[in-house]
Parts: C-alpha cells; structure tokens; sequence
C-alpha cells in the first residue's frame, strides 16, 4: 500500500441506499442558503477572500519625468535580456548627447511576462503592470508604442514584496 | 358546438403558450438551482435575475447553424426532434389544471380535452416518445447516439410497465380512466388524495416517471460522460433545441400527472368549497394556484434530484427496473386490489377518509417491510463485494 494513501472503508452489500439518497437530498438542499461564492466580475473585482496579487506582472507600463518624457534612456539592456524577444528598441540623441528612444515597442502578444525588463532597467523607466484587461478589437493593437506605454496609468507591479525580498 | 369550437381553440392557445413559457424558464430554473446547490450564482445577467436568459438561449439556438451529417438518413434524421417533441406536448392535453370556469355561454372544462380515456392516452403518447429518441439515435449515424437510442428504448420499455402498473392501482380506486373523474374521487377530503392509500404505488410512479423522463438518475440515453450526448450528439440547433422542450416538457407533463393522480389535482387540501359548484371565476383561480404550486414542487424535486444522484449503471438500471420495480409493481397491485375487494365489496365501506386510512396503514405495513429488505442492497446492487470478499 502507497504511503499516506486513506483507504476509505467501502459499503459492502449491506448499504443502505434509501437513506444515502435521503441525506443526500437534504445535503443539496441546505446548500441552496448557503452563501454563495461568485464573484460578479465586472463589477466585483475584488472581496475580502480574494485580491489582485501585488505580483501580479500585466501590461507595461512607463513611466515618466517631470516634463512627461519618457525615463527610459534607450540603454539596450531591456531587449537584451528579453527572453521573448518582443521589445523593439531604436536609440536616439539629442545635441546635449542624452539618449533617448526613437522607436520604443514592445509586442504584448510575444511578450511572456517575466519581468525581466523591469528587474533590469537601470531609470526604473519600464514596468510590467497591476492589470489584465487587454481586450482589442484587431491584432495589431496588441504592439504597444511609446507614447501608449507612457499614457497607461494602471499601478507597476513590485515583482516582490519590498520588505521581504527573497520571499521568505 | 361553436362555443365548444370557440373555447377549445382558445384553450389550446393559451395551454400551448403558457407551457412553452414554462418549459423556458424552467431551463432557467434547473441552470440556477443547480447553481445555487453548488454555492454558485448561475445564470443572473440577461434580464432580472435572469429571467430573460431563455430568451437569449431560444434566439441563439435559432441562428445557429443547423449540421447534417452527411451519412445521416435525412429523412429520419430531420423527423425525429419532432417526434419526439410533438407526443410530449400533445399529453398534457387531458390533464385538468383548474375548476370549470363560468362563462355566460357555460362552464368551460379546464383541461384542453376532456377524454373519457384520458389516462390511456396519456399512456399511449408517452410511449411514443421514445420513437423520436431511437430514431435520433439510428438516423444519426454515429456509434453514440445509436448506442443512446439502444439504451433509451430499453430503459423506457422495461420502466413504461413499473408506470403502468402503479397507476391501475389509481384506477381501481377511481373506477374510471378519466382524468376529471380521478380528480374529484381525490377531493373528498386530504386523506383521500391517492397519495395516502397509494403511497407505495406514487412511489413506483414516482422512480418510473424518472425514468420514463429521461432524467438523472436515470439518463443513460444521454449520459454525458459516456456517449458524449447520447441520441442527440449528432444535432444543433433548434432540432437539439426541440429534443430539450420534449424532455422539460415530458417533466411538466409527469408533474402535472403526479399531481392529478396522487395529490389530488387542483384539489385545495381542507375545504370542499373548491370541488362544489356553483363555480366562480375566483374558484378557477385558487384551483389553477393549487394546481401550480403541486405541480411546481415536483418540478422542483426533479431538479434537486438530478443534482444530488449520480447516474446509474447500465446494469443496475435494468436490474433495478425488472427486478425490482416490476414485480413490486405487480404484488402491490394485488395486495392493493385485494384490499380494496375486501373494503369495498366484504364489508361495504365507501369511499371517505376511513377507507383512505386504512389503505394507507396497509402501505405503511408494506413499505416498512419492504425497505428494510430490499434496502439492504437488493435495490441496486454495489460495485464492490462486501468487506472482505473479492472485489
């Protein structure tokens, strides 16, 4: 017999089934007062037993400076770690010699939202989101640019919890 | 003879409507029961709390697009829904659902016709449903659905005798096969319900009509889990969406049956001012409003039966039903007759209460006995061997 496997005493010929069927029925009955455990989505989103995860890694997001350009300096280290391969990245510089993104994309539907991007970036500019509904109406929607990274406002995900970082 | 017209025609409108009006919100019904009995909501989006969902489910059901497959034999293939649909909304035709309603041109019967061989019809019709569902079955083509087929004409026969059988008890006591007539032998007091001196027998009819309806425990012609949906696999649309309204309204019609049969059909329980004339228009109200709370309750029984009871196996079904259903159906026949030979004939008593209560001492007596020997795994057999046998 396999470790820690309950072998549930079996009803031999013996049983009685009319009064099997009788608790039955009073089981299912009681359970129509029971509360219920639905949660009406749209407008439920969250209850006291269940929460979006702080953790949770969505859509990204980025975020901005004071002037409301883009924090990101177009370092390269973002595509570069991204094991879906789904950031387009094509730097740029002014005449100060900042960097900055010319073409900045990321494609949501290659995308497998490690968080890798976020963990890297040095301006804490790129971030995956506290967000999951991406509904849209054709394909090519789902390549996120710049400027619709910048516009999202939904929160950034914490990818772990800042006072217990190793997650002990 | 133009009143006669006149008023049956209305009759069969407005009995039509309303029961294809129940059957939807009767799909409603089971899907949130069913809900409610598993901690979940169910369906509550369309309409308030859902009532519009039928509604939503007819017009999809309607767009759908119809499949057939191509080896199907076309004929058979398109005629079995309706077959199957047809006899089960025509039986609900004979069954009384009110008192006569006055009119200034006379009482209207409330039952769509009233047979002098209601009962028979009743009968006959039921059976003929099952030619939709073998039909579906062999037309379709496909090794589930004939298998289906198999299983529902099988099951429906050897259950269709338990039926019988149980409801001559009913007839002896009425003396007569007409539906009406069934009804007002039951309203002399609430003891005199069939119920009472025939408890035994509701209960044969009870598991039969459960059978003979095709639900859970006994839907082995669809079962989901083994022949993916039985006779109907092969259909969509609204040719699937006729054999649905064929089986909810097979269930409103063995409600209805119940209901006039053993408890006492429109009858209002403690008071004759109901079953007397001369009749009124607030008579007929409270007569229908028995007659749908009754009805409504065994509606309600056959949901919360089919979510609480798994299904049964094949050969626990047949043994079920030619082992034990059929020869009690038979000794309780003749037990029930000889009584009622003994009552009736021997010592002259009438029909009343006392009559009504001393039938329902003897189905005490029986059924006590015959629980506590059959329900030691005579009625249906286990899968396993008892503790310590072979498996």
């Amino acid at each position: 017999m396999t470790i820690g496997v309950k072998v549930m005493k079996r009803p031999g010929a013996e049983a009685s089934y009319v009064l099997a069927t009788l608790k039955g029925m009073a089981l299912t009955f009681s359970h129509l007062w029971r509360p219920k455990v639905t949660m009406q989505y749209p407008e439920e989103k969250s209850s006291k037993e269940w929460a979006l995860s702080p953790r949770w890694r969505g859509t990204h997001r980025m975020l901005t400076d004071e002037q409301g350009r883009a924090k990101c300096v177009a370092c390269g280290l973002c595509p570069q770690i991204c094991p879906a391969n789904c950031i387009k990245l094509v730097p740029g510089e002014d005449e100060q010699g900042n960097r900055y993104p010319l073409i900045y994309e990321i494609d949501e539907f290659r995308c497998v939202f490690c968080g890798y991007c976020q963990e890297v970036c040095p301006e804490e500019a790129i971030h995956v989101g506290v967000h999951y509904e991406n509904s849209e109406y054709s394909r090519d929607r789902f390549v996120y640019d710049l400027e619709r990274l910048c516009a999202q406002t939904h929160p950034v995900s914490s990818l772990w919890d800042p006072s217990d970082p190793k997650g002990e | 003879m133009t009143f006669f017209l006149v008023s049956s025609v209305i009759k069969i409108l407005v009995v039509f409507t309303a029961l294809m009006v129940i059957i939807a919100l009767l799909t409603l019904a089971e899907r949130r029961i069913c809900a409610w009995m598993q901690d979940r909501l169910g369906p509550n989006r369309v309409g308030p709390q859902g009532l519009l969902q039928p509604a939503a489910d007819g017009l999809k059901n309607l767009v759908k697009e119809e499949t057939l497959p191509a080896q199907a034999d076309k004929v058979l293939f398109m005629l079995a829904p309706a077959i199957s649909f047809i006899p089960a909304l025509l039986t609900f035709a004979v069954i009384p659902f009110a008192s006569p309603l006055p009119t200034p041109w006379g009482d209207v019967d409330m039952v769509v016709a009233n047979l002098p061989v209601g009962f028979l019809y009743i009968l006959a019709f039921g059976s003929l449903g099952v030619y939709g569902i073998v039909l579906a079955g062999w037309s379709s083509n496909n090794k589930y659905a004939l298998l289906g087929g198999m299983r529902a004409s099988a099951q429906m026969i050897s259950y269709e005798i338990a039926l019988g059988m149980s409801t001559v008890a009913v007839l002896l006591l009425a003396g007569n096969v007409t539906l009406t007539d069934v009804i007002a032998k039951q309203s002399g007091s609430l003891f005199t319900w069939n119920v009472f001196p025939l408890s035994l027998g509701f209960f044969i009819f009870l598991v039969a009509s459960f059978a003979e309806t095709n639900r859970l425990p006994f839907d082995l012609p669809e079962a989901e889990s083994e022949l993916i949906a039985g006779y109907h696999a092969e259909y969509s649309a609204m040719k699937f969406s006729m054999f649905y309204i064929a089986e909810y309204s097979n269930m409103v019609t063995a409600s209805a049956l119940m209901t006039s049969l053993f408890f006492g059909g429109w009858d209002v329980p403690l008071t004759s001012w109901d079953s007397t004339p001369p009749w009124t228009l607030l008579k007929t109200a409270v007569t229908f409003g028995s007659f749908a709370l009754k009805t409504g309750f065994f509606l309600f029984f056959f949901i919360w039966v089919r979510w609480t009871l798994p299904r049964f196996r094949y050969d626990q079904l047949m043994a079920l039903g030619w082992k034990v259903m059929l020869p009690l159906a038979l000794t309780y026949l003749t037990v029930i007759a000889s009584a009622i030979w003994f009552l009736h004939d021997r010592l002259g008593w009438t029909y009343d209460a006392r009559f009504a209560l001393t039938l329902f001492g003897l189905n005490v007596l029986l059924a006590v006995s015959l629980l506590f020997w059959l329900d030691r795994g005579h009625i249906v057999a286990g899968s396993v061997a008892e503790e310590g046998g072979r498996a």
